[in-house]
């Protein structure tokens, strides 16, 4: 092998604070060859993206400093040179030139008051020295190139025009603009979802074959890793954990820590869980029909207004006449993309938005033309976990009265016997018992997402909805809360109605599927049939646009219908034509 | 936090066990300031018993005048009388008394100015946030009036008017910085309302009352701190600002502000006339800011170690 493009020895990368040095990169190795594509994966903390920082040197801008060893670096052929120990000028000269970068917010990282064309090109007068006529046609030709529609009118666009695929795909050409020997991609496609991400994937993968450009993935995705990566670093708290081939990886992780991580990941198709009538029944509940949980027709819309007078102008359709039921002990997993209206359905069902039309019944009750008055007492039924763990906790409040809010809200326990409900409750999610004075910023994201999981059980409701519970999590404690929630379900009979845009983790949950589009179910049925047999071709697209955490069934190039979205926004009085199931098995329905 | 440490306390706690929970408390806080914040709580502290103690330690009359011992410079200098410590001014009062009235005065001006102002703004900008539409539009257009017009000339007419009486005085003040009380909690409030955790506090039930006492206020305290601190000062300037006119309590009333005002003209000749008053203005002002910020950072439980 030639000598590498880069060549990593010894890194060591250390933030400074009042406290002294904290170390967050040590002694980290690698090398990247020509052509080559070297993912680097680890969890959150793991020194991942400080690393691709350092790399570009815009670590020092986040209070950060490169301690030790060498970044040795081939800007062109000729001499490396040490990336570690350049000056400011003769990094600016590299960055976005030899070595560019994409970051994983597309919504934030571009200038807003500043034209696509503008942002394209100013990367070319920067290191071309060419004109700004010249910069034009070349920006013009590289967005082509990163296949976004219609070219020209994107030139004139300002990014809230653009969609948050756009966006990267704009990304992508100015980082490629001026054919960067290295690139590097900070979890790219994190913010994207699944069908959109595939197709970035892809077109980095192309645009790489065309012009051998190297390419260092960071991402915490082992999917995206076995679909794109040559070799794979694997980090862990700033320390290199192992290097492989990415087949060999995947098929003999050497270290403890690489094969617990490759076990944490789910699996699509590793089967779902079965539904059991469970033996937690209650008194009341015997002889029902177990059904908690009844949704009849739900249609939510947002009103759009305008003008002084607030007229009403238009409609936000966000759900669109969906059904659905769920028993004790079940867990159905509604799955879509952002803007397919799961979360609304979730937040209709506890009438934190107000539905437009349908009927809701927990536990039987009606509780559509309820007043909010009248919802509360019933909420003690129907719980709620939300996606992010750092916002959904209230900083203020200490731990034993937060996770017992629900009690002091229903039975208006007295706070010393809520403390020793808060004990049990700890225990029974598997924090420590002494930490009931603490307060929730002191508590790691999956602590936190226990703790929000301990709130919404202290009422022993029947129904939690769990907004995306485990999508703000690592893969290892996504893991854990999973095997959690599931061992509550079986010890409480809770029925979960899980919300989430990842399929494989919706298939470890769940016992039955909805999948959605733009507000309506367009599949449902036991998780099994409607994954392995998939019959509506959106459900085909979501599934195929998975990346599969195993190299050996890497995808070859993708040709996913790319559908127009079709906006959700219609004129007020507007009915959208009434929805028809076909059957194709047993409750396994698909729309017509 | 000393109060949910201790274990379930029964139904009443002895005066005893009270006294020993405050001291504890107390030198908990202690423990917590760097050298600089202590000696800003101790000087505060000093400030405030000189103040309480004004009447008690006070060596003269603060009105009594003595036109034989006018414009006398402080112990020290060259023609100072036995006993003034501070001097004298135009009309032969000692200036130590007066400082030590004014400060009780201006204290307790500035204090109640400041809770007047965070009670009205507070509850304005809670209840502008919560409710929003027309209500909202309402508030905040008093808000903008309020910003727009100067308030000093606001505040020389009401004085002007209603008399320099104390009452008035303290209205006036109350009302002068409501508004950014009310600006703050309505920005906090709307950026509160779209927390999350908000919504988990609806969805497990809890009433629109609850909501507001409970997880929106004590998220209100560390930025309602700040501005309080800074209002105070602010007032404590504007009081003085008022006097220095010859708008604030009729003479001779003694405030710092008023004692800065009337010294002016002497300023050339007999400096110290200004001086004493200033210096406290600036002592006050300096004690509020620092101890503000070290409460801020104090009842923000998110800073606390992990």
């Amino acid at each position: 092998m030639t000598a590498p493009l880069l060549d990593v020895r010894d890194l060591c990368v250390a933030f400074r604070s009042r406290r002294g040095a904290t170390p967050v990169v040590r002694n980290l190795s690698f090398s990247v060859g020509a052509g080559e594509t070297v993912a680097i994966v680890g969890e959150s903390g793991s020194g991942k993206s400080v690393t691709a920082l350092s790399l570009m040197r815009l670590i020092e801008r986040e209070g950060g400093a490169v301690t030790g060893g060498e970044m040795l670096f081939r800007p062109h052929d000729g001499p490396a040179v040490d990336l570690a120990r350049l000056d400011e000028p003769a990094m600016r000269a590299i960055r976005g030139n030899a070595m560019s970068m994409i970051f994983q917010e597309p919504m934030t990282s571009l200038n807003p008051v500043l034209t696509i064309g503008e942002q394209v090109a100013e990367v070319l007068l920067a290191h071309r020295g060419i004109g700004a006529r010249e910069a034009e046609r070349a920006a013009l030709a590289v967005l082509d190139e990163v296949q976004l529609t219609d070219p020209e009118r994107r030139m004139r666009q300002y990014p809230h025009e653009l969609s948050g695929g756009m966006r990267q795909r704009v990304m992508i050409a100015i980082a490629l603009a001026c054919r960067p020997r290295l690139l590097i991609a900070d979890e790219p496609t994190t913010a994207l979802d699944v069908t959109i991400q595939a197709g970035i994937l892809d077109l980095i993968r192309a645009l790489q074959q065309q012009t051998g450009t190297s390419v260092i993935f960071i991402t915490h995705d082992m999917g995206v890793v076995a679909e794109m990566a040559d070799r794979v670093v694997v980090m862990r708290q700033g320390e290199h954990v192992e290097t492989a081939r990415t087949a060999d990886l995947f098929a003999a992780p050497q270290a403890t820590y690489t094969r617990a991580l490759l076990a944490a990941v789910p699996r699509l198709g590793a089967g779902a869980p079965i539904y059991a009538v469970p033996r937690a029944g209650r008194a009341e509940d015997a002889g029902d029909t177990g059904e908690v949980l009844r949704v009849e027709g739900l249609v939510t819309r947002f009103p759009i207004r305008k003008g002084p007078f607030r007229r009403h102008v238009a409609n936000v359709h966000a759900v669109e006449d969906v059904s659905l039921t769920l028993r004790r002990g079940e867990t159905l997993g509604l799955v879509g993309e952002s803007g397919s209206g799961k979360s609304t359905i979730g937040r209709s069902i506890l009438r934190l938005v107000e539905p437009t039309t349908g009927r809701i019944l927990i536990c039987g009750r009606d509780v559509t033309g309820l007043s909010q008055q009248a919802v509360r007492p019933l909420r003690r039924h129907a719980q709620m976990v939300f996606q992010d763990p750092y916002a959904s906790l209230n900083p203020r409040l200490p731990v034993h009265e937060l996770v017992t809010e629900p009690l002091a809200i229903h039975d208006r326990l007295p706070a010393p016997a809520r403390r020793e409900i808060a004990a049990e409750l700890m225990r029974r999610v598997g924090l420590p018992a002494d930490s009931l004075d603490r307060y929730p910023h002191q508590f790691s994201g999956g602590q936190r997402q226990r703790l929000a999981i301990a709130r919404a059980l202290s009422s022993r409701p029947r129904v939690i909805v769990a907004d995306e519970p485990v999508s703000a999590l690592d893969v290892s404690v996504q893991d854990q809360v999973i095997a959690l929630m599931r061992e509550l379900q079986d010890e409480f009979g809770i029925a979960y109605l899980f919300i989430s845009h990842d399929l494989a983790v919706v298939e470890r949950m769940s016992h039955r599927v909805a999948v959605l589009d733009r507000g309506r179910i367009v599949e449902t049925g036991p998780t099994d049939a409607v994954l392995s047999d998939p019959r509506h071709p959106y459900t085909r697209d979501l599934l195929a646009a998975v990346p599969v955490a195993d190299p050996a069934l890497r995808h070859g190039p993708r040709r996913l219908a790319l559908r127009e979205r079709r906006s959700p926004i219609n004129p007020v009085g507007f009915t959208p034509p009434a929805q028809h199931f076909a059957e194709a098995g047993p409750g396994h329905l698909v729309a017509v | 936090m000393v109060h949910t440490t201790l274990s379930a306390p029964p139904a009443a706690p002895s005066l005893l066990h009270r006294a020993t929970r405050l001291g504890a408390g107390l030198a908990d806080v202690w423990a917590d300031m760097n050298w600089i914040v202590r000696f800003t709580a101790v000087l505060g502290l000093v400030l405030v018993v000189l103040a309480l103690a004004a009447p008690l330690i006070a060596p003269f009359d603060p009105n009594a005048q003595s036109l034989l011992s006018r414009l006398k410079p402080p112990m020290g200098l060259a023609g100072a009388k036995d006993g003034y410590l501070l001097g004298t001014d135009e009309l032969g009062r000692d200036i130590l008394s007066r400082c030590l009235h004014g400060l009780r005065l201006t204290l307790g001006v500035a204090l109640l100015g400041a809770v007047i102002g965070l009670l009205l703004g507070g509850s304005l900008g809670l209840f502008a946030g919560i409710a929003g539409g027309r209500v909202d539009d309402l508030i905040m257009s008093l808000v903008d009036i309020q910003i727009a017009v100067p308030f000093t000339l606001v505040a020389l007419l009401t004085v002007a008017l209603l008399g320099g009486d104390l009452t008035v005085l303290i209205a006036v003040l109350g009302i002068a910085y409501w508004e950014q009380y009310a600006r703050i909690t309505r920005g906090e409030v709307l950026r509160l309302r779209e927390m999350p955790f908000i919504e988990a506090a609806r969805a497990a039930g809890a009433s629109g009352w609850r909501i507001a006492v409970k997880h929106i206020l004590p998220n209100l305290v560390s930025p309602l701190v700040v501005v309080f601190t800074v209002n105070i000062s602010n007032i404590v300037l504007l009081e003085s600002t008022l006097s220095f006119l010859g708008l604030g309590l009729r003479p001779p009333t003694a405030t710092l502000g008023a004692m800065v005002g009337m010294g002016r003209d002497y300023l050339p000749s007999a400096p110290w006339i200004v001086a004493a008053p200033a210096l406290l203005i600036l002592l006050v002002t300096f004690v509020i800011q620092m101890l503000g910020d070290f409460l801020r950072d104090r009842t923000d439980v998110r800073l606390r170690e992990r």
